[in-house]
């Protein structure tokens, strides 16, 4: 991060075009030479409400949302005005929220962009917003400007988002190529016409018309060609076609509704299938019927339809059918709420359906792990013909970020794993009824191979209860140890493969020898490195751990780095502490060296948050300074 | 040697064949409906030339979901209920494959309800046997979905209060595109019927009457059944849905007064399979999913193709 870093909000209502707006403006800002990075804040609402998108940009590498913003493109709510009546009519005081709401956070010496064709001073008096006077407090630069009547004037009114960003770059003094050349290429003819037009007058107007009390400018950088702006989704989504996934089925249920959409979009080109079905039992048990029958497969869910997918989850442990789900969490218990990102679906995830679990689960931090991990899951899924769970969240989901074009371009991977052809079938260890052993209690990995159906001398049963080698139905006491020994055994092989071949996804950031720790895990990951690094400026010892394998538990590497540390500071977004919980659980100790920053009130951490919470855990402090986040010391103490 | 070439295998079969060879005891009660089943499905195999490594049966729970370890082919004993769903998806990823979905009344009808609509609706190339006993077998005797009203359980002591469901009424309006009900104590009809519907391209769904002489004395084992196909009181038209509609409603009503009538209800056979649908509008590919995986020389397309959106 540098002082000179940009961290634009776009605000206004629900539908009105302000998650495209954001998206070609920080897809402008990296064609610029900038890393970006998008934050996401909406309602459970398709049109009006509140609504806002982040974008930070910078010259150097960014990798979380910043420390409040410091610039405000304040819209209105267009969909706050009632369309039947006069035209100025407003329901409440809506309208004014893209601007109030978003006072809080902004930075001192921020600037300000508002809608007047929207907001006139009088109606933000009536909502009792006093501008006027919180700038002066807080040295804001505000630039009212009649966006909306602009934008009427040169095409529609719609697009006062494009007059928005027309002025952004005047009072930034950013060039207009790059914005330019990304409308060309999203849009044609008139519309095209329009929005050049309006661009260019914004920004000439404010050139012209306006007297810069501010001196701060947007970062520059080198226009860098191989950069590609990309959505944790459209990382899973890729993960997955790349490793050879050809099969998903699914229920729409946000936020894992995106992941669903863009493969079924991109699936059929790449001769593979999506099916929406009835519901999430039946998502996963087709994924698994698919699987079984030689497919690459997936399905995956938020919350509750997670919570439908138990039986079938439990069912491919126990059949020992290869299948990867995907978990994208929001706030619960139940509904909670739709739109916010939170992580405490990890205890649901790892333990949800009857027995003992046999699953492996990961959680990507960021973009590329998103991928990675997903490739890797379903590696291990049909290597180890276990089920695989890759839990995200909210956050990663919506959050676009630059990465180098070339980090996709892996070898595409269609090999199904632990599973023999006709031939080798023919060789394979038979019982001397001549039966496939689907399930030999003694193969080496603890893998028995399988055979796929419509494959001559394969045949098996593969079924939910206890069974025998051969698959049938068996209760028989020694068959049983045999059988849970054997399933439950591939986790310690898994662990250790995936530390051998370097697949392993613990982070560690700062000084090996530092004196204090943080370790989070999945997508908290940045914003805690990030208040490492404002720690450690500030003269603090410490380092972090992020964690993203969570099953099987990277004991090793979490041991060694909570040893290290005199004390270890656990942030995650739930209220119960759950990782903390695991980490104790699988290591069987640690329980005073851990404390626990919490936060659950639907927005992710802020670095500064972090830091904060840090010093007040090792100045023994037990209160916050904010309300949102609940600190809770270590065991013991 | 092709990648799945017992689906290309078409010698001549036994029944034999489809007897496990170390089979396990099996756990049915003596007298029991479910070895009609058994029987009359093993006969129909070599009636379609289907040989057990080209075929996958896939059941639910419950003693009808048993049926999978007592017939020789690839077998799927999934859960109670979500049969369909394991055997849909089989289907899309490899056409060839002889697909048979099978549970009982209570797996079917009630906790897999919604998945039989839908695999209905959407006419799946595969064929659906359901054991209609009446009655929970396996769980000792509670009331089912086709259980009649009035019906006493331990779980409904003062007899059932509601009307049962009528499956075939159901499988029609569901979009089933063929609908037969046949039953374990006739076994000709049964073995006819179930090649029939294996052949058939689409979803067949049967209502197989079965009887539990251990849970379910009003069993119908002992009432005189009659081939709607053969009997001069019933002339209907098997492809014209509504006269199958009214048929289906007049042998829904008969029951459960005694009369059983069996036979197949409706048949449509220009209605294309959900496959052959969803290859026409270019959802999916024309080569079966499954063997792209064993041929060296396929393409597999990377998300680096994709990249040009996000630049
Ligand atoms: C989710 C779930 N709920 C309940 C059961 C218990 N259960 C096993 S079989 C069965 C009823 C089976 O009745 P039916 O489908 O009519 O089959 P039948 O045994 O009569 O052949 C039930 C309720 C289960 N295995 N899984
Ligand atoms: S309980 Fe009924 S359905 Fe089950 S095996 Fe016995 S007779 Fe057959």
């Amino acid at each position: 991060m540098t002082d000179r870093e940009l961290m634009w909000r776009i605000a206004g209502g629900s539908g009105d075009g302000i998650d495209s707006t954001s998206q070609n403006f920080a897809k402008a800002l990296m064609r610029a030479g900038l890393c970006v990075f998008t934050h996401r804040h909406y309602p459970s609402r398709i049109r009006g409400g509140h609504t806002y998108v982040e974008v930070r940009a910078d010259d150097a590498p960014v990798r979380s949302r910043g420390n409040g913003f410091n610039f405000l493109l304040a819209l209105g709510d267009s969909f706050a005005r009632n369309p039947q009546a006069d035209h100025d009519t407003i329901y409440g005081n809506e309208e004014v929220k893209p601007l109030a709401e978003n006072l809080d956070e902004l930075n001192e010496g921020g600037i300000i962009v508002y809608d007047e064709g929207l907001l006139d001073e009088e109606t933000l008096a009536a909502a009792g917003v006093d501008l006027e006077a919180r700038a002066e407090e807080n040295d804001w630069h505000v630039y009212p400007l009649d966006l909306r009547g602009l934008a009427r004037e040169h095409g529609r009114e719609v697009m006062r988002n494009t007059a928005g960003v027309g002025a952004t770059a005047a009072l930034l003094d950013m060039d207009l190529d790059h914005i330019e050349s990304l409308m060309e290429d999203a849009m044609s003819g008139e519309i095209l016409e329009a929005n050049l037009e309006i661009l260019e007058t914004a920004y000439e107007s404010v050139k012209a018309d306006y007297e810069f009390t501010h001196d701060w400018r947007a970062p520059t950088g080198d226009h860098d060609e191989q950069q590609v702006l990309m959505s944790g989704s459209n990382a899973i989504a890729y993960g997955a076609m790349d490793e050879g996934c050809r099969f998903i089925s699914g229920y729409p249920m946000t936020p894992w509704t995106d992941v669903f959409t863009i493969m079924s979009q991109h699936l059929p080109a790449v001769g593979g299938v999506s099916e929406q079905v009835e519901d999430e039992i039946a998502a996963a048990a087709l994924a698994l019927g698919a699987s079984h029958a030689g497919v690459k497969a997936m399905s995956g869910s938020s919350g509750g339809g997670f919570a439908l997918m138990s039986e079938p989850l439990g069912l491919a442990e126990m059949t020992e059918t290869p299948l990867v789900l995907v978990e994208a969490m929001r706030a619960g218990p139940s509904t909670g709420m739709p739109t916010k990102p939170e992580q405490s679906d990890l205890e649901h995830v790892l333990y949800t359906s009857q027995g003992d679990s046999t699953r492996v689960v990961f959680a990507p931090a960021n973009i590329r792990e998103s991928y990675e991990q997903t490739r890797t899951a379903f590696q291990v899924a049909y290597n180890y013909q276990i089920p695989v769970v890759v839990v995200y969240d909210q956050k990663i989901q919506g959050e676009l970020r630059n990465v180098d074009e070339a980090f996709f371009d892996r070898e595409p991977n269609p090999d199904l794993g632990a599973t023999l052809t006709e031939d080798e079938i023919a060789e394979a260890a038979h019982h001397s009824s001549g039966k496939f052993q689907r399930f030999r209690h003694d193969p080496e990995n603890g893998v028995s191979p399988r055979s796929i159906p419509g494959q001559q001398g394969g045949r098996f049963l593969a079924t939910g209860n206890e069974h025998s080698p051969e698959g049938h139905i068996s209760e028989s006491p020694t068959n049983r140890v045999a059988q849970v020994n054997r399933r439950l055994g591939k986790l310690d092989t898994i662990r250790s493969e995936l530390d051998e071949r370097d697949h392993s996804h613990q982070t560690t950031h700062g000084p090996a020898d530092a004196e204090y720790g943080i370790m989070t895990w999945g997508s908290q990951q940045g914003t805690v490195f990030e208040a490492v690094d404002r720690l450690r400026e500030a003269g603090h010892s410490v380092k972090a751990l992020g964690v993203s394998d969570l099953m099987p538990y990277p004991e090793a590497e979490v041991t060694e780095f909570v040893e290290s540390v005199e004390e270890c500071l656990v942030v995650e977004m739930n209220a119960t502490a759950q990782f903390r919980g695991l980490t104790q659980k699988e290591l069987g100790r640690f329980g005073p060296r851990l404390a626990s920053l919490l936060k659950y009130n639907g927005e992710p951490f802020e670095p500064r948050e972090v830091v904060e919470g840090f010093e007040t855990s090792i100045d023994g402090e037990s209160t916050l300074p904010h309300e949102s986040m609940k600190f809770v010391p270590a065991a013991g103490d | 040697m092709s990648v799945f070439s017992a689906i290309d295998d078409d010698r001549e079969i036994d029944q034999e064949e489809f007897t496990p060879g170390i089979e396990p005891q099996a756990t049915w009660c003596p007298g029991c409906g479910d070895f009609g089943v058994l029987k009359a499905l093993k006969q129909a195999m070599p009636d379609v030339g289907r040989t057990p490594d080209e075929t996958l049966l896939v059941t639910g729970i419950g003693c009808s979901g048993k049926l999978s370890s007592y017939f020789e082919s690839y077998g799927f004993h999934s859960i109670h209920g979500r049969s369909l769903p394991v055997a849909r998806a089989a289907k899309l990823a490899n056409p060839g494959l002889e697909v048979i979905a099978a549970g009982g009344d209570g797996d079917g009808y009630g906790i897999g309800g919604n998945h039989f609509m839908h695999t209905a609706r959407e006419n799946h190339d595969i064929t659906y046997i359901v054991f209609n006993n009446e009655i929970f077998g396996l769980t000792k005797g509670q009331t089912s979905p086709t259980s009649p009203k009035g019906h006493k359980s331990k779980t409904q002591p003062h007899g059932s209060a509601k009307d049962p469901v009528r499956p075939l009424s159901l499988s029609l309006t569901s979009g089933s595109s063929y609908v037969a009900r046949t039953a374990a104590v006739n076994p000709n009809q049964a073995r006819e019927i179930l090649a029939e519907a294996i052949e058939h391209d689409g979803f067949a769904h049967i209502d197989f009457l079965t009887q539990c002489p251990t849970w379910n004395k009003d069993a119908k084992e002992y009432v005189p059944y009659v081939d709607v196909q053969d009997s001069e009181d019933y002339d209907f038209d098997v492809t014209d849905r509504r006269e199958a509609a009214d048929m289906m409603f007049e042998a829904e009503s008969k029951l459960h007064e005694g009369e059983v009538l069996t036979g197949r209800f409706y048949v449509d056979g220009d209605r294309p399979s959900y496959g052959a649908e969803k290859r026409a509008v270019g959802e999916m590919p024309e080569e079966p999913l499954a063997e792209r995986y064993f041929d060296e020389d396929a393409e597999w397309e990377r998300s680096a193709d994709l990249l040009h959106h996000h630049r």
